[in-house]
């Protein structure tokens, strides 16, 4: 086809360079492996681009339905949404989110039951853990398994249990605490309640699960630590406050960076059990999230409520890594 | 004195800690209870703590608003498919990441480390314009891609095969076997503990999905477990016999599963995390 450009002979000077040195490989390879039998098969995946082809599928995939979505969320954050028609408002929809009293509410409430569950379900997970641990007792296996049960069970599944438990008039718990003299409490009704009822089922949930990570921990400290110390005669209360709690450290801080995480993204407990009511007590950020996205449809307003939690979690995770990092 | 101090100091924990076992253990009671009784004997005051005999009726009821072999199927389908795969492409990428040196290996590991600190619900919305966009509502492809590729299971894939020795696979090639064989037939039956972790953990954060399920199905028939269930709620006239028996369905199978493999299933469902 005529006269070859300058471009394309480049292009062909190339590709033999290219063929030149490939000869010079294989003629390596061959001289490497002339003691062995070499099967020559042609194979297109060769060790230098196979690990592309392993890590092609997941790459591709991440990049469609999570780098794109990611970025695309930000700039939906600047945006209003009517339709199919977008247009850029600048920081409108953050100022408005600012000025929201029902954003600052679920904020808060999200805080608010950070604060109290998670200390009071980790104190219930390591209390249990140090009791199935310490005391040599029979059936260990039986208390593990009972204890982990709840957290097979969906969350959808156990708020609608406690739902039905803690029916204000005829739930069972209320029916059990009137043995006890005690007045029937208004459970799912009252702000304070419901925000009491969505940490009770939490804990019940999670309580097993961060049991059996502690366990696991206890039983990683070296037994000739406690024996050293017994010989120094220090007492049973001394040496879990010097031995056990230090070593647990690192265990300790793995599941607060754990619950910590699920509760700021807290959706299914306070979504079956109350709605995020009453009077938007157990509103949570992704359950407004969720509100403002698909009951509302206003993505641009959305997509920046999602971005507040972004910022929120990269902020609390480094202060966590932080803290990790003075190890 | 000290020998009987000891025993009841004993029986005190032994109390505590069945008395913890109960309260785990009663709101499954309770569960399986309610979905033998009708509506109105689940709020009896005082309660019925045996099973009734309106288990066929609540079937009846709960198959005809909902469709729930249907439902169930959906769930199942989903979740296996999602496991399957999303194992085979972890432990790929995980293999890639732990046993190859490739350009921008670097780059494509701190991304993949940047998406498992990102909460998932900032890809929601831009996710279901996708969908929308692809017409792929009320699809299983909808709930089982936009997860497939873990970032989770392939850390703790790499993880994993880190610990595979390098001179299994250059043994191999000195045989003459290809990467795809020395994958399929070497490393990933060495993995199969690792694989089986993961694997629970996938099936089980499938399963017990609800936002996205939420988002994406709203015909009946796509419906999976959670969000059939919460739509149970939603109806103006809730009949809890119906909704008990569901709840009970859809945590009946697990349960069967996690009694029968419970060591596997533990180190499962806490993503392998942890190392007894």
């Amino acid at each position: 086809m005529g006269v070859p450009t300058p471009l394309s002979s480049l292009i062909l000077k190339f590709l033999e360079v290219r063929k030149v040195a490939r000869l010079e490989q294989t003629e390596k390879v061959v001289n490497a492996k002339t003691n062995f039998r070499v099967k020559t098969r042609k194979s297109l995946l060769t060790p230098k681009n196979v690990p592309y082809f392993f890590i092609g599928p997941a790459f591709l995939l991440i990049l469609i339905f999570t780098v794109y979505p990611v970025i695309s969320s930000f700039i939906l954050s600047f945006q209003e949404v009517r339709g199919v028609e977008k247009s850029f408002i600048g920081f409108a929809n953050y100022t408005r989110l600012f000025q929201d009293p029902i954003f600052y509410k679920s904020l808060l409430n999200t805080f608010q039951i950070l604060i109290v569950q998670v200390p009071i379900m980790l104190f219930l997970s390591l209390l249990i853990a140090v009791g199935l641990h310490s005391s040599m007792l029979k059936g260990k296996a039986f208390f593990r398994i009972s204890y982990f049960m709840p957290a097979i069970t969906a969350l959808v599944a156990a708020s609608i249990v406690f739902m039905i438990l803690l029916d204000e008039n005829f739930g069972l718990v209320n029916y059990f605490l009137s043995l006890f003299g005690v007045d029937s409490i208004p459970w799912l009704t009252t702000p304070f309640w419901a925000k009491v009822s969505v940490i009770l089922v939490m804990t019940w949930r999670w309580a097993g699960y961060n049991m059996v990570i502690f366990l696991a921990g206890l039983q990683n400290i070296p037994s000739d630590l406690y024996e050293a110390a017994s010989i120094d005669g220090a007492s049973k209360v001394k040496q879990f406050f010097m031995i056990t709690l230090p070593q647990l450290k690192p265990v300790f801080i793995f599941t607060v960076v754990l619950s910590t995480i699920g509760t700021l993204q807290l959706f299914d407990e306070p979504f079956i059990l109350t709605g995020g009511g009453p009077n938007n007590a157990t509103m949570t950020i992704t359950v407004y999230l969720y509100e403002a996205g698909f009951k509302f449809f206003d993505f641009g307003y959305a997509s920046a409520i999602a971005y507040v939690l972004v910022i929120i979690t990269a902020i609390i995770s480094w202060i966590q890594m932080k803290l990790v990092g003075d190890e | 004195m000290v020998a009987s101090k000891k025993i009841s100091s004993k029986i005190i924990i032994y109390i505590l800690l069945i008395a913890g076992v109960v309260l785990s253990i009663a709101p499954f009671y309770w569960m399986i209870v309610g979905s033998t009784l009708p509506s109105g004997e689940i709020f009896r005051v005082p309660p019925k703590l045996l099973p009734g005999d309106y288990l066929a009726k609540n079937f009846q009821t709960l198959n005809e608003s909902l469709g729930i072999a249907r439902i169930f199927w959906n769930s199942l389908f989903i979740a296996l498919v999602y496991t399957l795969f999303s194992t085979l492409i972890s432990a790929m990428a995980g293999y890639a990441f732990a046993k190859f040196k490739f350009k921008g290996k670097n780059v494509f590991f701190f991304i993949i480390l940047c998406t498992l600190m990102i909460p998932s619900q900032v890809t929601l919305i831009p996710l279901f314009e996708m969908m929308v966009t692809f017409n792929w509502l009320n699809t299983y492809q909808a709930i089982i891609l936009p997860t497939l590729a873990s970032p989770f299971a392939i850390y703790l894939m790499r993880q994993n095969m880190k610990a595979i020795p390098d001179s299994i696979m250059e043994a191999s090639r000195i045989d003459g076997a290809g990467e795809l064989k020395i994958f399929f037939t070497v490393i990933l039956p060495v993995t199969r503990p690792a694989m089986a972790a993961v694997g629970i953990f996938l099936f089980m954060s499938q399963w017990n999905s609800l936002l996205w399920p939420l988002i994406t199905l709203n015909s009946k028939e796509m419906f999976t477990l959670p969000v059939a269930l919460s739509s149970l709620i939603g109806m103006a006239r809730i009949d809890y016999g119906q909704l008990m028996l569901g709840t009970t369905l859809s945590t009946i199978p697990i349960m069967i599963f996690f009694l029968l493999l419970q060591k596997h299933f533990i180190s499962g469902i806490l993503g392998g995390s942890v190392k007894e």
